[in-house]
């Protein structure tokens, strides 16, 4: 089974973050950059299917080469291949960056093409759903389990109250939620081995975008005037007393 | 005219539909420009009167004999037909889970951008949107090209209003379907049995993170939320470490709270964390460390050790209770 997962790199924000001049992105001076969570799930559900099935593992992404880093990342826990759609690190639009990914990969036939539901930082929600309608395959979006059986796969999304089944035919592609799985963290060796993987490199050109960015800003925040009710277990009793006062306990 | 995609779960509305009529209201008036429903599913027609109350002039009811439970191909295809015929400026659905699945494939269809999760609306040839990013912790202003505009409103942003419409029709739209548009869809529902309060609807959130340090250290909290009659949840910490499930995750990747009262006890306070508690009336921090980012976002804080103040607490509530 062939199995190729998209990934993006963003960064780990943290606790505080403060945008750029320009307000265009996030100011990244001393930050780290991660997968987003929800991709990071899917090269775990990647790695599994081919655990289970046979077959190989591919890791792909649209951004600059710093975003080789993620894919390091992923063949070091065991994804086999890495491709980077290499940009100069602007951000393209959903519908550009799905385009550059079936061109990418029109030629190359996966049986199951992975996707986060939504990527951390644009939160377009739209990637993989674009992706498989250009490929006419079936898509699935949001799932939080997935089986294959023969030629089906059975995939369950979480819904208000219960689960919602979807059985699909194969090849498909999937976008995936966090708790999907737990994932893994990479061994010695294999982050040993990452380093001898090789990384195909594209240069893709850009799209028409039509969903402009302008600027970004901060939405407002909680005003924080934190009012100490002590400290260590002695503060017991002037939690108690706040609870009473809120009407938690009376 | 302005085409709002109404969800609804076997005729039962979803709030966050009632909230995108408001906004689409707002956005159809300096166009002047009405706004239209489109309703699929089983029992789709019993909400149509309920939309008359919301200001929608005209429903649009999308019927197959299979529109049954959710089958995602088939009904952006269905959409994308009504789009077809009665030709609307902007179509547009609730940033839920569905609506912005629906809204991608009708955008996939069309060859159109989709802004997801908008939270303002400037009308213009481009239209100008503000969005969520970073799962709100972040905003974005932009332009949309093309038409129709295609786009999704964040839930929970504006208030829904009613504002009765002074026309009301409803008319039956037939797309033609075919086997191979439900080959994706919805074949069972499972029902889980859930006991207790669930953390989006609970009053009182008791949160752990990395400082409560074990699966066992969170029998504790569970106490304390018993006591409270609250819920227990964590942050990716701890649901990373496996000490909690994830659908107790509180964040952008997790569930959204809006309880009274949160207690987060070991949780620094990261940014992708608070946004799932934006919804919060109060909250109380207990962390060993004071310069934690999540003293500067909570209302009350109590510094020290959690495996020292949780039991502590846990004991002066009883004595409280009992006197
Ligand atoms: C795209 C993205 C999405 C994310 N989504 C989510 C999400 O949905 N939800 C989420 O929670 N996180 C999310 N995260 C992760 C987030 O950035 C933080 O890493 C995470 O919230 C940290 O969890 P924590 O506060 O428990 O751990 P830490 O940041 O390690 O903080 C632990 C805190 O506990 C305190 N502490 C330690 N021991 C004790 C003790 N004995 N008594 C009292 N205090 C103690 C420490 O002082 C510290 O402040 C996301 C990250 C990214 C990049
Ligand atoms: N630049 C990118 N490179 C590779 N995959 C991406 C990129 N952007 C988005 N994706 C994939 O598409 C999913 C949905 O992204 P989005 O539609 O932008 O919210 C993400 O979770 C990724 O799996």
């Amino acid at each position: 089974m062939n199995v190729l997962v998209c990934i993006k790199r963003v960064p780990d924000t943290g606790a505080r973050f403060e945008l750029t001049a320009d307000a265009q992105e996030i100011d990244t001076r001393n930050m780290e950059y991660a997968i987003s969570p929800h991709e990071e799930c899917a090269v775990e559900e990647a790695i599994r299917l081919v655990e289970k099935h046979g077959g190989s593992a591919t890791v792909l992404t649209l951004g600059s080469e710093a975003a080789s880093e993620q894919i390091r990342e992923a063949l070091a826990k065991g994804v086999e291949r890495g491709v980077l759609l290499e940009t100069d690190g602007k951000e393209w639009d959903a519908g550009a960056t799905a385009q550059a990914i079936v061109e990418a990969i029109r030629a190359t036939p996966f049986d199951v093409i992975l996707f986060g539901n939504e990527c951390a930082d644009a939160g377009n929600y739209q990637v993989g759903v674009r992706v498989a309608q250009q490929l006419g395959l079936p898509c699935v979006t949001g799932i939080k389990a997935l089986e294959i059986n023969g030629g089906m796969a059975q995939a369950k999304c979480e819904v208000a109250g219960g689960w919602e089944v979807y059985e699909v035919p194969m090849p498909a592609v999937f976008t995936v939620k966090e708790g999907i799985n737990t994932p893994r963290h990479p061994s010695l060796r294999g982050i040993m081995a990452a380093k001898k993987k090789e990384i195909g490199r594209v240069k893709p050109t850009q799209p028409n975008v039509q969903l402009l960015k302008k600027r970004l800003k901060k939405p407002p925040e909680r005003s924080g005037k934190v009012e100490i009710l002590g400290q260590g277990k002695e503060a017991a009793s002037a939690i108690v007393a706040k609870l009473k006062e809120l009407g938690v306990i009376q | 005219m302005i085409l709002a995609v109404m969800e609804h779960d076997r005729g039962k509305i979803v709030d966050a539909s009632l909230e995108l009529l408001t906004l689409l209201r707002s956005l159809a008036q300096p166009m002047n420009a009405t706004v239209n429903a489109a309703l699929m599913g089983k029992d789709a027609e019993t909400i149509a009167p309920l939309l008359m109350e919301h200001g929608v002039t005209k429903v649009y009811l999308v019927q197959n004999e299979r529109f049954v439970d959710y089958a995602p191909e088939a009904w952006a295809k269905g959409l994308v037909h009504l789009i077809g015929a009665v030709r609307p400026k902007a179509v547009a659905a609730a940033g839920t889970d569905r609506g912005n699945e629906l809204m991608a494939r009708v955008g996939a269809n069309l060859g159109l951008a989709m802004a997801a999760n908008c939270t303002e609306l400037r009308p213009g040839e481009r239209l100008g949107v503000t969005r969520l990013r970073w799962g709100g912790s972040l905003l974005e202003e932009a332009e949309l090209i093309g038409e129709p505009k295609l786009f999704t409103v964040a839930p929970h942003v504006v208030a829904w209003e009613a504002s009765p419409a002074r026309e009301f029709s409803i008319k039956e739209f037939h797309p033609s379907l075919e086997e191979k548009d439900f080959r994706v869809r919805v074949v069972k529902r499972i029902e889980s049995e859930k006991a207790g309060v669930s953390l989006p609807d609970a009053k009182v959130v008791v949160g752990g993170g990395r400082g409560v340090g074990s699966a066992e250290g969170f029998q504790r909290l569970e106490e304390l939320a018993r006591l409270l009659g609250g819920a227990v949840g964590g942050s990716r910490a701890a649901t990373n470490n496996n000490w909690r499930p994830h659908s107790d995750q509180i964040g952008q990747t997790g569930v959204q709270i809006a309880p009274d009262l949160y207690i987060a006890c070991g949780i620094s306070g990261a940014i992708q964390h608070m946004v799932g508690c934006k919804g919060t009336k109060r909250i109380l921090a207990i962390n060993k460390d004071p310069e934690a980012p999540i003293f500067s976002r909570a209302d009350y804080g109590v510094i020290g050790d959690l495996h020292e103040i949780v039991p502590a607490l846990i004991d002066e509530i009883k004595k409280a209770k009992a006197r």
